[in-house]
């Protein structure tokens, strides 16, 4: 019977044609090109000797320290707990593993400003967490560096422990079956047999966690002292900028971080699309 | 003839999972590494969470419900919904419109249109509220003559919120649509639109209901990132308390001024707003869990 269908329907007819395009295409150039081209367009405008001078004063220089290095850190620091965290979620059965399961998606869902309020008062030197950290070792953790990386580490935990949480749970139980048949310890099991396959998703969840950790505002500016040179972050210094009237400037360093998200998108990608062959090697 | 439908115990053998043999020192690691979890989690994340509840609750629910007696709070409460009420109705009708147009077809630059929808997640809420500044202002915007001359207010005022609003929030509910519409194959509609079905029925009949859980999901998460966004709003509002300052904006002020019970106040309702967020979701994620397994019994499959 089915060879009686005309031939025509073969290419499957589009669904709605044309009006959600149409929608989508306006939507996306108002909301999205528009500002984006507008920020492009004043950035062309100040010439690149201008551009390069504004991008890299002191100031400006010292912010990306703090802005990259400390994501940096803060990314790697959860590049570890965070398959810590997944491996409990899949490979354990505890109780309260519900809750904390539900407690890893707290930071998508809190409003940053709450999460820089929260984090301040637990780590302030009269904090829950901050007083005994202030005593026993004199480590200042709110108003300083180890505070903002603190923030950094908070908002960027969930993006690996979910990268990481589906791979983890498709990996065949038999691979570390024969493993151990073969006389592997389970260090060596983890290391030679789990890790490699799990490798993709770390690095895609870091990518994704160190990309939000470096834009990140609403936590970070509530629990650092915001002072140049220590503990600025580079969004605060755009918004003390545009403060001072300064727009040139603000716009330079936007455009720089504008263009290290593009640059991160991209590799957040192509990792994207590595880990997905790697898994098609399996099937 | 009559449709077998496979039980579950009958679907396969990954289906059920097997006892485990015992093995050698498997032990430690079986309780160590739930334990460091925890912890981790705890510290960075629960305790944190906890201390919001605990301050804001510090000396009672009296002092606690009589931080709603400030006009501030009320009005940046008051703005925050208005932002909200605008972005995510925009926002729905965006998102299906893009997963219904996008999923269901194959071309060049697929993948790199899906990038650009996902582009306000990875761009830093600063310099989207900066390139609203930069397009909108009327001294320095590429488009100030035009708004100035309309007499518009945008930026510091509460169109540009609703704006910055928009644009952080808008690739959530295509995010979470486009996937399910690709799994699921166009066989479902083919049929509606063989019956006769118009473009409009076909999607509010099958197209709509299909994806009911994921968009419901969507919904959830534009919402609550609506109510809480504050880097772009806190760019393009000028913060002018009483006027132009949102919830968000509202608890850093007030932390700032030392209103610290102010602060926690208003922390506590959109720490509540969150928390109701992720139940929501939990309850979500199970129904869209139950449609993908309903899915996958299905004779065909």
């Amino acid at each position: 019977m089915t060879a009686a269908l005309p031939r025509r329907w073969r290419p499957p007819p589009l669904v709605l044609p044309s009006w959600p395009w149409r929608i989508t295409w306006t939507y996306l150039g108002l909301i999205l090109f528009l500002p984006l081209g507008a920020m492009l367009l004043k950035a062309a405008g100040v010439g690149p000797a201008g551009f390069w001078e504004m991008a890299t004063t002191p100031e400006a220089v010292a912010t990306y320290k703090v802005s990259f290095g400390l994501a940096l850190l803060a990314s790697l620091v959860n590049g570890v707990f965070g398959v810590v965290v997944a491996w409990a979620l899949v490979r354990s059965r505890f109780p309260g593993q519900r809750l904390l399961d539900a407690l890893i998606d707290l930071p998508f869902a809190l409003p940053t400003a709450v999460a820089g309020l929260a984090l301040t008062a637990v780590y302030s030197t009269n904090g829950w967490l901050g007083q005994p950290l202030n005593e026993a070792f004199g480590l200042k953790v709110a108003f300083a560096a180890p505070g903002v990386t603190v923030a950094m580490v908070f908002i960027s935990l969930p993006f690996v422990v979910r990268t990481v949480e589906p791979v983890l749970r498709s990996l065949e139980k038999e691979q570390e079956e024969a493993s151990w048949c073969l006389g592997a310890s389970p260090l060596q099991t983890f290391l030679r047999v789990v890790l490699p396959q799990l490798f993709p998703a770390i690095l895609g969840g870091v990518a994704q966690g160190y990309s939000r950790a470096v834009g990140e505002y609403g936590s970070v500016v509530m629990i650092s002292s915001n002072v140049p040179f220590k503990d600025l972050i580079t969004p605060t210094l755009i918004i003390q900028k545009l403060e001072e009237y300064d727009f040139e400037a603000a716009t330079v360093i936007g455009a720089v971080m504008l263009i290290f998200s593009l640059l991160s998108l991209l590799v957040i990608n192509l990792l994207q699309v590595w880990g997905q062959r790697y898994q098609g090697d399996e099937a | 003839m009559t449709i077998v439908v496979p039980t579950l115990e009958s679907a396969g053998p990954g289906g059920a999972p097997r006892p485990r043999p015992r093995r050698p020192g498997v032990t430690l690691s079986a309780v160590l590494i739930p334990l460091i979890a925890c912890l981790y989690v705890g510290v960075v994340i629960l305790l944190p969470a906890l201390n919001v509840v605990a301050s804001a609750f510090s000396r009672g629910l009296g002092p606690f419900l009589e931080n709603f007696g400030s006009h501030e709070l009320l009005s940046a409460l008051r703005l925050t919904l208005i932002a909200t009420a605008v972005a995510v109705p925009c926002n729905t009708v965006f998102g299906l419109a893009a997963a219904t147009a996008i999923a269901r077809r194959r071309f060049r630059g697929k993948a790199l249109l899906l990038s650009v929808i996902d582009l306000p997640f990875s761009i830093s809420p600063v310099v989207v509220g900066l390139m609203l500044v930069l397009l909108y202002s009327p001294t320095q915007g590429l488009l100030g003559n035009v708004v100035q001359s309309l007499g518009w207010r945008i930026i510091f005022s509460w169109p540009g919120i609703v704006l910055a609003t928009i644009i952080v929030t808008f690739p959530f509910m295509a995010r979470e649509v486009i996937p399910l519409l690709e799994e699921e194959g166009w066989e479902q509609e083919e049929a509606a639109r063989t019956l006769g079905a118009s473009d409009w029925q076909v999607f509010w009949k099958v197209t709509l209901p299909s994806v009911r859980w994921a968009a419901l999901y969507g919904l959830i998460l534009t919402t609550a990132r609506a109510l809480g966004e504050f880097g772009a709003v806190a760019v393009v509002s000028g913060n002018i308390e009483g006027q132009t300052q949102t919830l968000p904006l509202f608890v850093e002020d007030a932390y700032k001024n030392y209103q610290t019970e102010l602060a926690f106040g208003a922390a506590m309702v959109l720490g509540g707003v969150a928390i109701v967020s992720l139940l929501l979701k939990l309850l979500v994620e199970r129904l869209l869990e139950q449609d993908r397994a309903a899915a996958r019994i299905d004779p065909e499959g």
